[in-house]
């Protein structure tokens, strides 16, 4: 059916409805600075509604280390135990948080706003995920240090959290936007963010050298554990960086991985 | 906005759970919008209004049809449509927790402005739409109007030649609905900009909109502008009665209007030919039944009765 009436209308903008071309297209956004905006908002978003949660997620991993301290006296489990649990406020952070955030965006229809506007897809869920990252490193950084002293650890190497942060954030963040992206619900979305971080407390927290071999094999394929066993490395005397540099570059690889995965799973959750 | 034909022949089947069945969201619609026009889509709730922005903004693909936007087919580049128009949804959830003025800056820089321009742009709506005051405050903190008033502004941040605004004023207070069409007018005036509007407030309708669609069922019922819609039941006016404790039924002729009327508590509302309704308006002034009445209105058509008369299936129209 159409429902065209022939007149045409009197006023403005018709001289130029008469050329009957292609007009010319608004400028695409570029990847760096759409990505730089993007998490210019996200990390202001975080400041305002995640603090008492990043306190949540601080206070959660303290307090592991200081039960833990009842059973483990130093040592190797000591160092997987001081990672785990500074590894663990990244997961909640980004893994959680981020599937959780993800996961209402779809639901609600927010994603439309991003979806049309000529932004990249990477730009969105990179910007996100970096900006829940580093919304992380206080909490990392206090619960390293906490942990540092609670089993007398040496803190000449914490400065490598500079690497396990970004690397480790990239892995979990880019699972967690990917979780939240692909939930058909955002209740799911939550069960999944929570069950993810859950396995990072579990595997990552707890001696790897103390778990049945199946679990083991999980513990391998989870994408923190890298970045556990490359800070644990760390806490020796004399460190083997050789194994350190393996395991942050496997981290560096899931994040790639997992992070195309998000971008994927963003361009199919934004165009339904 | 000529050469903007959206066929959506027998589309969307959108399977929700399973069992039921397949609702035709835009069925075999066909519009043609003229550049620097400001059009409108009318129609209740599950009209297929929302649908059909969707599959205009490239956010859903027709299962058929052609959706060609200034000379641009957004079936088949559907990217393109985000360089084309702003779109201003219903949902602020991916701004709510920024503030005005970070939500309306991030837009712009998204529409590909430098941080430069996404300012001074940013600047100059706040500034255009009163916002100035409030903009350092988070838009989850705003009311529901101002948070809109809000999004319309990211939406006008990077300039663009189509604005499709899905029921922009809802909530809004007079002043804001004014500083609304004010934005709108002005875009107009000095670039030609097309705005399609969504909107189930026939009042808004009548007084912003050159020409409406108005939709039942995933189809267009009618197109025309207001005041041509409005002719097509011109032979009509609409007398509302509304009494005081109850109708005066003991009087023949009051009984006689009851058949003809649809009632809703004390108020009668009935569509009748002008010189029946001088009739019916002279009965219940004088008499035992002026007596028994509160207040009576005596207007011309408005869109909503074009729409009844029209045959739309569902009632839904707001008047506000």
């Amino acid at each position: 059916m159409s429902a065209v009436p022939a007149e045409v209308l009197p006023g403005a903008g018709m001289a130029e409805g008469d050329t009957l071309g292609e007009a010319a297209l608004g400028p695409r956004a570029r990847l760096w600075p759409s990505l730089a905006a993007v998490y210019r908002a996200q990390l202001s978003r975080a400041r305002v509604a995640r603090i008492p949660l990043l306190f949540v997620a601080t206070f959660q991993s303290v307090g592991i280390m200081i039960m833990m301290r009842g059973v483990v006296d130093g040592g190797g489990d000591a160092r997987s135990v001081v990672a785990g649990s500074s590894v663990l406020v990244v997961a909640y952070v980004g893994l959680n948080l981020l599937a959780q955030y993800f996961g209402q965006l779809r639901s609600s229809g927010g994603l439309d706003h991003y979806a049309t506007l000529p932004a990249p897809a990477a730009a969105v869920v990179l910007g996100a995920a970096g900006a829940y990252a580093s919304f992380t490193v206080p909490g990392t950084v206090v619960t390293a240090v906490f942990g540092c002293v609670l089993f007398g650890l040496p803190m000449a190497h914490l400065w490598v959290l500079a690497v396990v942060i970004p690397l480790a954030g990239a892995a979990l963040s880019g699972l967690g936007a990917a979780l939240g992206l692909l939930a058909p619900r955002p209740e799911l979305a939550t069960l999944l963010g929570q069950l993810g971080m859950s396995a990072a407390l579990l595997l990552g927290v707890l001696p790897a050298h103390r778990m049945p071999e199946t679990v083991q094999l999980v513990r391998d394929l989870l994408p923190s554990t890298y970045g556990v066993e490359a800070f644990a490395r760390t806490f020796g005397e004399h460190p083997d960086w050789v194994s350190v540099l393996g395991d942050l570059a496997v981290c560096g690889a899931v994040g790639v991985a997992s992070l195309a995965m998000a971008t994927w799973a963003y361009r199919r959750a934004a165009v339904r | 906005m000529r050469g903007v034909t959206k066929t959506y022949p027998a589309i969307r089947g959108r399977r929700g759970a399973p069992g039921t069945p397949e609702v035709r969201a835009t069925d075999d619609l066909c519009l043609d919008i003229r550049r620097g026009e400001i059009f409108g889509l009318l129609g209740p709730n599950g009209a297929g209004k929302s649908t059909l922005v969707r599959q205009l903004t490239g956010l859903m693909r027709p299962d058929r049809g052609s959706v060609e936007i200034l000379g641009h087919d957004i079936v088949r580049h559907p990217e393109r449509a985000a360089r084309i128009l702003a779109y201003l949804g219903q949902e602020s959830t991916a701004l709510d927790e920024l503030t005005v003025s970070l939500a309306a800056e991030t837009t712009g820089r998204l529409r590909g402005l430098d941080l430069r321009q996404a300012r001074s742009e940013r600047d100059a709506v706040l500034d255009e739409l009163g916002l100035t005051p409030i903009a350092s405050r988070p838009l989850k903190k705003l009311s529901g109007g101002q948070r809109r008033l809000a999004c319309f502004a990211a939406a006008l941040v990077g300039e663009r030649p189509l604005l499709v605004l899905d029921e922009p004023t809802t909530g809004m207070d007079p002043v804001a609905r004014r500083a609304v069409w004010a934005a709108v007018d002005r875009r107009r005036a000095e670039r030609g900009t097309t705005v399609l509007l969504v909107t189930h407030n026939v009042i808004e309708a009548e007084t912003v909109l050159d020409r409406v669609a108005v939709l039942d069922q995933g189809r267009v019922i009618a197109c025309d502008t207001p005041a041509g819609l409005k002719e097509q039941v011109a032979g009509e006016v609409r007398v509302e009665l509304v009494w005081r404790d109850r109708a005066p039924l003991e009087v023949p002729e009051v009984a006689a209007l009851r058949t003809r009327a649809v009632e809703s508590g004390r108020r009668w509302s009935l569509r009748m030919a002008p010189e029946e309704a001088r009739a019916a308006v002279a009965t219940v002034t004088g008499g035992a039944a002026f007596a028994a009445l509160d207040d009576f209105t005596l207007a011309t058509p408005s869109l909503e009765d074009v729409y009844l008369a029209l045959g739309g299936s569902a009632q839904g129209l707001v008047k506000a």
